[in-house]
């Protein structure tokens, strides 16, 4: 059997991979991309711990079932209204690019 | 508690093909190593892979598509879990939905500096940073020792009793969540000409 510690460093790797994403790339689209990454690394850690774990306390131990079903939802409405907003900057702008999105900045 | 009464399914993959191990580093000797393994470690290939793929490749289409790869093969590792319904409904919503989303956007935003655009100049700093986040991580995660069991799933209907009694508040709030976003999408979305 696979224990718990493997799915825990994947889903580490996959986080750092995401976050390297979010800081490196400059395309919002390839940013939402990288999102969606670490959502996935998460849900990989939730899900190996609530099958590898017993449940304590209030705690069943398939919520990390549940709370990945939720997290996967509001993955759903985030992809959603980002892609909304995209259209709208790229319909303003005519750009993608964050780095150029500078209208607020200080 | 109605979470208590759930029965669990057990672990079939195990002992499929066992045979003992001699070249796993320490905190993997817990069993023989058995066709999970294998399958973990294709899966974990194609994972990271696919998500090395997204944040490198120049192109954004390839991007998508490297994201599509990643998302299939973390279907797989909820399959290793026994996460049936979990694996369901990844393939249903990110391959199906969210790729076709980016996609589309992809396909709308279509400009001539998609290839200038990919990475800024402080990819250094954020190769850092990622490197230390996760090194971070992973120390904590093999620093733990929590009591592990095998790797087990829920029936179905315990899930839907625990997400419709136990969870019912954060479900109605998640739906709510999804109608607000999806009206805000639309209103931000559309062109503001077509509302006479």
């Amino acid at each position: 059997m696979v224990p718990l510690v493997a799915f825990q460093l994947l889903s580490a790797a996959l986080f750092a991979i995401g976050i390297y994403g979010v800081m490196a790339r400059r395309s919002a689209v390839l940013i939402v991309m990288s999102i969606e990454l670490m959502l996935n690394a998460v849900n990989i850690n939730l899900i190996a711990a609530a099958s590898h774990l017993e449940g304590t306390g209030r705690w069943a131990n398939f919520d990390g079932h549940i709370i990945a079903i939720f997290i996967i939802t509001v993955a759903a409405a985030e992809v959603g209204l980002g892609m909304a907003i995209i259209l709208r900057m790229y319909r303003n702008r005519s750009t993608v690019n964050v780095d150029e999105i500078n209208l607020m900045k200080w | 508690m109605i979470q208590s009464g759930h029965t669990r399914v057990s672990n079939t993959l195990d002992g499929i093909h066992s045979y003992e191990h001699r070249f796993c580093p320490a905190p993997f000797k817990r069993g023989p190593i058995d066709v999970s393994w294998f399958l973990f470690i294709i899966l974990a290939i194609f994972t990271l892979g696919g998500g090395l793929g997204v944040v490198v490749t120049r192109n954004v289409v390839h991007a998508a598509l490297f994201l599509l790869v990643s998302l299939v093969a973390v279907a797989g590792l909820y399959l290793i879990l026994f996460a049936e319904f979990l694996a369901l409904v990844q393939v249903l919503i990110y391959g199906g939905a969210i790729i076709i989303v980016l996609i589309f956007a992809i396909m709308l935003t279509r400009t001539a500096e998609y290839p200038y655009i990919s990475d800024n100049k402080q990819w250094p700093l954020a190769a850092v940073a990622a490197a230390a986040v996760g090194v971070v991580l992973g120390a904590a995660f093999l620093d733990n020792n929590l009591s592990q069991t095998t790797p087990n799933s829920p029936a179905f209907a315990d899930l839907a009793n625990s997400l419709f009694t136990t969870w019912a508040i954060p479900f109605e709030v998640a739906s709510l969540v999804l109608l607000v976003a999806l009206i805000g999408a639309i209103i931000i979305a559309r062109t503001g000409e077509d509302n006479r």
